[in-house]
């Protein structure tokens, strides 16, 4: 085991549903999951909205809600995380920037949330100072600091979000979906919120569903297909007509890429109980062995990257 | 957590140079009372047809407690228009209430005006009472409920309230009769003020006394529906985006629920505690009757069940009023003060 | 899909809806048998046990007229179980028909939201008295006094769920196609809203009986030879001070349970209904 700033083996996220009548059963959002982030690195997990890959996000803060169930193991800094650790680390060394205003308390004041909960007056003032720093390089005014949320615009919410992560000097900051509606002036800005902070050696899991804004930033990009991570590519391979890319799906993705081919790919994700024991892009792959229909491929290493595709792991 | 409350109150309605819009509260409160004096007067037309479909005659009523003179049959015959068609009845009725005249009591024999001033007063203290205690500890206790949520102190406070809010109040009120009065002693039972004299020759502590255990059984009733619904708000904030986010910054246990979970829980429990004035004043004239305190519900009681007919009117205008304040309070709370509300249009 | 074998020994709300349905039928069938059986005229006076505390013959002991308190308990719950049913299917349908009828027009909406707001601006226990007393009281005053007083959250609820319906594509084709109101009522918005108005109703239910009992208590419902709850706890206040505690707990407990048991049935079914709770 390599040890990076955080490592993620093998982590499945499911849920307790109703079926018929009176019986449960679970519900997997997340299976198999594995990838890592070195210091001052990116790396994007990349798959369709509504995926529950924000769920990734809240298993490596310890904040799933009640009803899910977590398998794997988290490791930050080689240290395994488990519920103390977590609560631990979380606001402190790993900070989440959230995706919309909605995330903030409604009823508290902007300077007051920034700031977080205070021991003593002391820490109090040192914070209020490193808050007022922190938005003055965001360009943030004195006057945001005594607004309520509601009365943010856009790209002040999106500034004040990203302040959040800054005032504990975190070395792990999760993204997840900063980008959703923004303009390219807008986008383009976020985007540099963070590579300004991977340059400071902080290492960032941009959690998105959208393709471009990863390519823009990211050095990593685990694509995520009907629940499981299906590869985990480098930028480069999204160059030269994308021949160093490895799976069928993250071919099909980088061609439909406007300024590419912009060729659609035919057919829908499997829904996620639909997938039983076979390899998830089944229906669609035009190259499939006699394993791919009773069995699911591993992620494997394959070179400096990896993929989960029987193709490969021969 | 008393301070935890006022605090937060001041912060919310003070903070960050945010005023309350004086004028613009003053429409609506202007706006809201020409709407409950039409409402009122519907109110009014509906109570005196169901009266006057009834069986009792007020004069009869009145002439059987006393022996009367012609000259006052008289005047009590103008006074509810006998004989005259119910439309003239009702217009004659309204025009005394305007002017203020609000008729005589039959059964206490005084102005009706005087009879309810001087047993709402005794009720506001009973109500006022129970209406604190049972919106604080009711809030306490949903709150303690919802952050411990499906733990043994949750599901005691939440079958508590289940339990309460399905018993008969009056049933409630013999049980604490039986135990504080009779079977411990503590309280005197059933030695009230006889019904037909005011309550003014009674000192201060036989008062504060009679006023214990009413207060007490509507406390412990009123706890339920205000700690059910803090309960419920709570756990709905417990699962929005802030919450998580709060927790995600490493904000956890009792100061995630005081920082964030009683200021956005808070307004919403006081707006419900102001608009259950109406099930206060059904509680009131329950355990009113049962502990014989001479407040306005047992007035009602005691005009219904002798026909007091002008008493019974007054007591239904002055409830109404009383339920319209409720109501208005609770309006003002949720549109002017919540500060997402307050500054949109 | 993976069974989860934990969960086999925990109820989920559904299983715990119908076993409540179940026990709460069971509970209403054996008192309406009971009080049907049980003619009023039978419950003997015998004056030879009278004032006896809870025993194994008679288990909620026996009045000053040596009656035992389980019979009469048994047939005064069913005395309110009858109005409160009568009641709470009164009310429902004046819920439904000024709901339909708010939804006619803007002008008969205002005014179904205006008789909401008369009913709802004096206290519900002075309402009931008044139509008590304009109607004579006894079982009829008191039914139809309930009946009107329980009627308006139920209205909101479906005048709610009915605009909502109205604006619906099939709803506005058959206006379209020149069906009349009172049909589109019938064949769209009734079906539609028609596990609404049964919870709603099932809902109205305990509240109808605890008022039953409450306005009979004060003296302006069922007369006093009729053996209800309410008369009954009359009753029992002027012999608490001789320490018959019995005469007031158990009639009272009895009432509770069946209020409470309603209670958890209707609150039950309507989160079932309610998607956001269908996972718990």
């Amino acid at each position: 085991m390599s040890e990076n700033l955080l490592d993620v083996y093998n982590v499945s996220i499911s849920f307790i549903q109703y079926v018929k009548g009176l019986n449960q059963k679970n519900l997997k959002v997340i299976s198999d999951l594995s990838l890592s982030i070195d210091e001052g690195e990116i790396v994007a997990v990349l798959g369709s909205s509504g995926s529950g890959k924000s769920l990734l996000a809240h298993a490596i803060l310890g904040i799933l809600p009640d009803n899910a169930l977590l398998n794997g193991e988290m490791y930050y800094k080689g240290e395994l995380l488990n519920p103390e650790s977590k609560e631990r680390l979380r606001g402190d060394d790993i900070a989440l920037i959230p995706q919309s205003v909605n995330f903030l308390d409604p009823l508290m004041k902007i300077s007051e949330q920034v700031i977080g909960e205070c021991d003593s007056e002391e820490e109090e003032k040192e914070l209020k100072a490193k808050q007022r720093k922190i938005f003055e390089k965001y360009n943030l005014g004195e006057e945001v600091d005594d607004m309520y949320p509601f009365q943010l615009s856009g790209g002040m919410a999106r500034r004040v979000l990203v302040s959040t992560a800054l005032l504990s000097n975190p070395k792990l900051v999760i993204a997840d979906e900063p980008t959703p509606g923004l303009d390219e002036a807008a986008l383009e800005e976020t985007l540099n919120y963070l590579r300004d902070m991977a340059n400071n050696n902080v290492g960032i899991l941009l959690i998105t569903h959208d393709i471009n804004a990863a390519l823009k930033v990211a050095d990593k990009i685990a694509i995520f297909y009907a629940g499981y991570v299906i590869e985990i590519a480098n930028i480069d391979d999204f160059k030269n007509n994308g021949e160093n890319l490895l799976h069928p799906y993250t071919k099909a993705l980088y061609h439909a890429l406007p300024d590419v081919d912009f060729k659609l790919t035919e057919g829908h994700q499997p829904l996620r109980d639909e997938i039983n024991d076979y390899c998830p892009y089944l229906d669609h792959c035009p190259h499939c062995v006699d394993k791919c229909d009773s069995e699911i491929p591993k992620l494997v290493k394959h070179g400096d990257k990896y993929i989960r595709c029987f193709k490969y792991t021969e | 957590m008393y301070f935890v409350f006022i605090s937060l109150i001041i912060e919310i309605i003070f903070s960050g140079g945010l005023f309350l819009n004086k004028n613009k509260i003053l429409l609506f409160l202007a706006n809201r009372f020409v709407r409950f004096i039409i409402l009122l007067i519907f109110v009014i037309v509906l109570s005196f047809i169901l009266i006057d479909m009834s069986p009792i005659d007020p004069i009869k009523t009145y002439i059987a407690n006393k022996v009367v003179s012609p000259d006052q049959v008289a005047a009590l015959q103008s006074y509810w228009g006998v004989n005259e068609p119910i439309t003239v009845k009702i217009v004659n009725w309204l025009g005394n209430i305007v002017q203020g005249n609000l008729g005589n009591s039959l059964i206490f024999r005084a102005p009706v005006i005087d009879v309810i001033l001087d047993r709402f007063v005794a009720s506001l203290v009973l109500m006022f009472s129970s209406w604190v205690i049972s919106g604080v500890l009711g809030f306490v206790l949903g709150i303690i409920a919802g952050f411990k949520r499906d733990t043994f102190v949750d599901k005691l406070i939440k079958y508590y309230c289940y339990i309460l809010q399905s018993a008969p109040t009056f049933w409630i009120a013999l049980i604490v009769l039986m135990i504080f009065s009779i079977y411990l002693g503590w309280f005197p039972s059933g030695l009230g003020v006889p019904i037909g004299s005011l309550s003014q020759n009674v000192t201060f502590f036989e008062w504060l006394n009679r006023l214990i255990l009413p207060a007490f059984t509507l406390s412990i009733l009123g706890v339920a529906q205000i700690a059910l619904y803090t309960r419920d708000k709570l756990i709905g904030e417990m699962s929005k985006d802030y919450f998580l986010f709060a927790k995600a910054r490493g904000e956890t246990g009792w100061s995630l629920i005081k920082r964030h979970g009683i200021r956005n829980v808070l307004l919403p429990a006081i707006t419900l505690q102001f608009l259950s004035f109406s099930e206060l004043f059904g509680g009131a004239v329950l355990v009113e009757q049962v502990f014989t305190y001479p407040g306005i519900g047992q007035a009602a009681v005691s005009a219904g069940l002798r026909s007091d007919v002008p008493l019974l009117l007054g007591i239904v205008i002055f409830s109404a009023i009383f339920v319209f304040v409720g109501n208005t309070l609770a309006d003002v709370i949720y549109n002017f003060v919540d500060p997402r509300l307050r500054e949109g249009d | 899909m993976v069974d989860i074998a934990d969960n086999k020994f925990k109820l989920n709300l559904r299983t715990k809806t119908l076993l409540t349905i179940g026990i709460t039928v069971l509970v209403f069938v054996i008192i309406i048998i009971n009080s049907l059986l049980i003619d009023s005229n039978n419950i003997l006076t015998n004056f030879s046990i009278i004032n006896q505390p809870p025993s194994f013959e008679h288990i909620f002991g026996t009045d000053w007229m040596g009656r035992d308190m389980f019979v009469r308990t048994l047939k005064g719950l069913g005395l309110s179980i009858q109005i409160g049913a009568g009641a709470s299917i009164l009310s429902s349908i004046i819920a439904v028909t000024l709901a339909i009828l708010s939804s006619f027009n803007k002008y008969l909406d205002t005014a179904v939201s205006w008789i909401v707001d008369v009913f709802l601006s004096v206290p519900h226990i002075l309402l009931i008295i008044l139509i008590s007393i304009g109607l004579g009281g006894g079982a009829f005053g008191v039914t139809i006094a309930v009946a009107f007083t329980h009627w308006t959250s139920l209205t909101r609820v479906l005048r709610a769920e009915i605009k909502q319906i109205q604006t619906q594509d099939f709803v506005k084709l058959s206006g379209k196609l020149g069906k009349s109101k009172w049909w589109i009522a019938r064949k769209h918005i009734l079906p539609l809203t028609i596990t609404q108005i049964i919870v709603g109703t099932i809902l109205i239910f305990p509240h109808a009986i605890m008022h039953e009992a409450s306005v009979t208590f004060l003296g302006f419902g069922l007369s006093p030879h009729e053996p209800a709850i309410g008369i009954i706890l009359s009753e029992s206040m002027r012999y608490l001070a001789t320490g018959n505690w019995w005469l007031a707990l158990f009639p009272g407990l009895a009432l509770l349970i069946i209020v409470l048991l309603f209670d958890i049935v209707g609150e039950n079914i309507k989160k079932l209904l309610d998607p956001t709770n269908a996972n718990e």
